[in-house]
């Protein structure tokens, strides 16, 4: 619709914040790949920040749920790991010969290594389609998408909100991550999948080769990454986006005008999901590693603070959070191992206290500051409306 | 005799043992601008909400149509009500506070209210002719692209009703739409009310006599008191209405009740 939306970000227009995210998108996604290729970044750096476009998806989709709807789900990063373990279970069959157990003949029925650990001596009928690419990819939006069709249609016809919402998806995550631990679900118990050697024909793992498949994986990341924001910066302008927005500001009018919003919720809360799985699917290949340790509430919650750092209810604002937090986590893990969840501890309460707004928010407040002392005496229009403070 | 647009009968609703409502009736014709008062605790919110599906009654039948036998309103939840053309604002102003004046209404706007249908929607040339015609209603055309929490406190109920009338309700349920307004604001909103009568079926719920005396004119006003109808008549006969004093004067000689 056409009225202009002032958006919270310091870009004033949607449009113009979508620019900029698409022109830093492309610009990594391009740029990073051809400096690698002449070998002026390591590989390393490529899959890492390979996979923090992944944990962008992540927050982008914590962000649709908690920043433009108001629903705060702890449950992201089980939709992350279950898209994840769905595109692992391709990669886990395309292992074949290299594997250990195999090298050694010891694995006739060319079974995953921790099947053969836990003495399985065929492969259990629900991972045989897995053997296809197409397959696995469809199950990565299915499973996902069904799990939350299901729970999310149950949440929202019962109308439960807000912190009790927050809590039945953390229990969601917890309950699944607990079921992953165990050994008889056949997904691999506490070690997950991992050792994975090729992806589409490509080896992931190959001294020479290796390195441009982990170049396709970054590229392939970035375009995700830029393909949901079109589709969120696309959702933003129509009036389901000022539907869902309206429900975060006050859902009762909204019920009252006639709009059935457990419907919109249920919408939201489905796109949400896929976009965190297929953020997960792009992450195992990278990460080299699923197992349910990224599955727990605890996980999410990580999530939830990239996007509070960022600034929530912005297209930019969970890239930068990210991107940032995990480059930051990468570095400290280095520099001061053991205070890694000090520093992520104060960063958040400096946001919640005394940046609501997240990252984003911060130049739109230096100016309006900057403004103020300009004109006083004159009263500070703030250009900048204060942050609501809802969970 | 016409076929009340609203049909509340033998309606009761309790909550935790508190008796809400009591075996009331009440019916609504078609363009009629009727006026509800009572004190507080008359039961006057809850009233509302089980008429717009927020609350259930344990008994009692509520219908909605012109034509008998009306639509079972006790059956149908929130959003179907209002689909239907029931149209509620609320005591503290209920707008969409980060939302434009303009999108404000263009949420309100008649039309499809379907997920699928939002996200492809389009506004008409009809559909902002309609917005432009309904914020000089409501004057707010300046403050169009102001963000509706920006508005003063009589604007924000301005909005509410120009929200509602966007909806192109049957019925419209307003409730104390001159809280927190100027006496200026007040008079205007009543203009507003009276000029919508006859097009619109409108019962209103306040409390400043003045404004009731304003609005009610030929019109009737009901009394509720502990849930029931205390008495039903033209503003002077209820004003003069023994019972109706002695429930908003006694009560402070007699204490609560």
């Amino acid at each position: 619709m056409s009225s202009p939306e002032a958006g919270r970000s310091f870009l004033r227009s949607r449009h113009a914040e979508f620019m900029v995210v698409s022109a830093g998108l492309v610009l990594m996604g391009v740029g990073f790949p051809v400096l690698n290729a002449h070998g002026l970044l390591s590989d390393f750096t490529i899959t890492l920040w390979g996979k923090y476009l992944c944990y962008a998806l992540l927050a982008i989709s914590v962000d649709l749920l908690w920043g433009y709807t108001g629903l705060l789900s702890l449950g992201q990063a089980l939709f992350f790991s279950l898209g994840g373990y769905m595109f692992g279970m391709y990669l886990m069959l395309l292992i074949g010969p290299l594997g250990s157990y195999a090298k050694a003949g010891q694995n006739p029925a060319g079974l995953p290594d921790f099947m053969v650990f836990l003495g399985h001596t065929f492969l259990p009928p629900f991972w045989r389609p897995f053997h296809s690419f197409s397959f696995a990819v469809m199950m990565v939006f299915a499973l996902p998408g069904v799990l939350a069709l299901v729970f999310g249609f149950l949440a929202f016809r019962s109308r439960i909100k807000g912190v009790y919402f927050s809590i039945l998806t953390q229990a969601l995550t917890y309950g699944a991550c607990l079921m992953f631990f165990r050994n008889d679900l056949t997904m691999g118990g506490n070690n997950g999948f991992t050792d994975f050697k090729f992806l589409l024909g490509h080896s992931l793992v190959d001294k020479d080769t290796g390195p441009a498949t982990m170049r396709g994986l970054f590229i392939a990341s970035a375009v995700v990454v830029l393909s949901v924001c079109l589709f969120c910066h696309w959702l933003n302008g129509t009036k389901f986006g000022l539907v869902r927005q309206a429900i975060r500001d006050g859902e009762n009018r909204v019920l009252f005008s006639g709009y059935a919003t457990a419907n919109y919720k249920l919408f939201v809360f489905v796109a949400a999901a896929m976009i965190a799985a297929v953020g997960g699917a792009l992450f195992v290949p990278q990460a080299g590693i699923i197992n349910p340790d990224q599955m727990t509430p605890a996980k999410s919650i990580e999530a939830v603070v990239w996007v509070a750092v960022g600034g929530r209810g912005t297209l930019i604002g969970p890239i930068i959070g990210a991107i940032g937090i995990n480059a930051l986590r990468s570095w400290a893990t280095h520099a001061y191992p053991d205070s890694w969840l000090i520093i992520l501890g104060t960063i958040f309460l400096v946001v919640v206290l005394f940046l609501p707004g997240g990252v984003v928010s911060l130049p739109a407040k230096i100016m309006a500051l900057w403004r103020a002392r300009r004109a006083s005496p004159a009263p500070a229009v703030a250009a900048t409306k204060p942050a609501p403070d809802r969970a | 005799m016409s076929h009340p647009i609203l049909t509340v009968e033998d309606v009761s609703k309790t909550y935790d043992g508190f008796r809400a409502i009591t075996n009331l009736t009440f019916y609504l014709f078609e363009g009629e601008l009727r006026t509800v008062i009572g004190p507080n605790g008359a039961g006057k919110s809850t009233f509302f909400d089980l008429i717009t599906g927020r609350a259930k009654p344990d008994k009692g039948r509520i219908e909605f149509g012109s034509s008998a036998p009306g639509i079972d309103l006790t059956a149908l939840n929130e959003y179907e009500i209002n689909r239907l053309g029931v149209g509620r604002k609320f005591q503290t102003p209920s707008v969409y506070v980060e939302h434009t004046v303009w999108n404000n209404l263009v949420l309100s706007l008649k039309g499809p209210r379907g997920v699928f249908a939002s996200l492809f929607q389009r506004l008409s040339s009809t559909d902002r002719d309609r917005l432009d015609e309904l914020l000089k209603l409501i004057r707010l055309d300046a403050k169009r692209h102001w963000k509706a929490g920006l508005l003063a406190h009589g604007e924000k109920q301005w909005l509410e009703i120009g929200m509602l009338l966007a909806a192109e309700p049957k019925v419209l349920l307003v409730d104390e739409p001159a809280a927190g307004m100027t006496d200026e604001e007040t008079h205007r909103t009543g203009e507003l009310l009276i000029s919508l009568a006859g097009r619109h079926s409108i019962i209103v719920i306040e409390h400043d006599m003045t404004f009731v005396r304003q609005i009610a004119r030929d019109n009737n006003v009901t009394v509720l008191h502990q849930g029931s109808v205390l008495c039903e008549g033209k503003f002077d006969e209820v004003q003069s209405n023994q019972k109706v004093r002695e429930v908003y004067l006694g009560r402070g000689k007699h204490g609560n009740r």
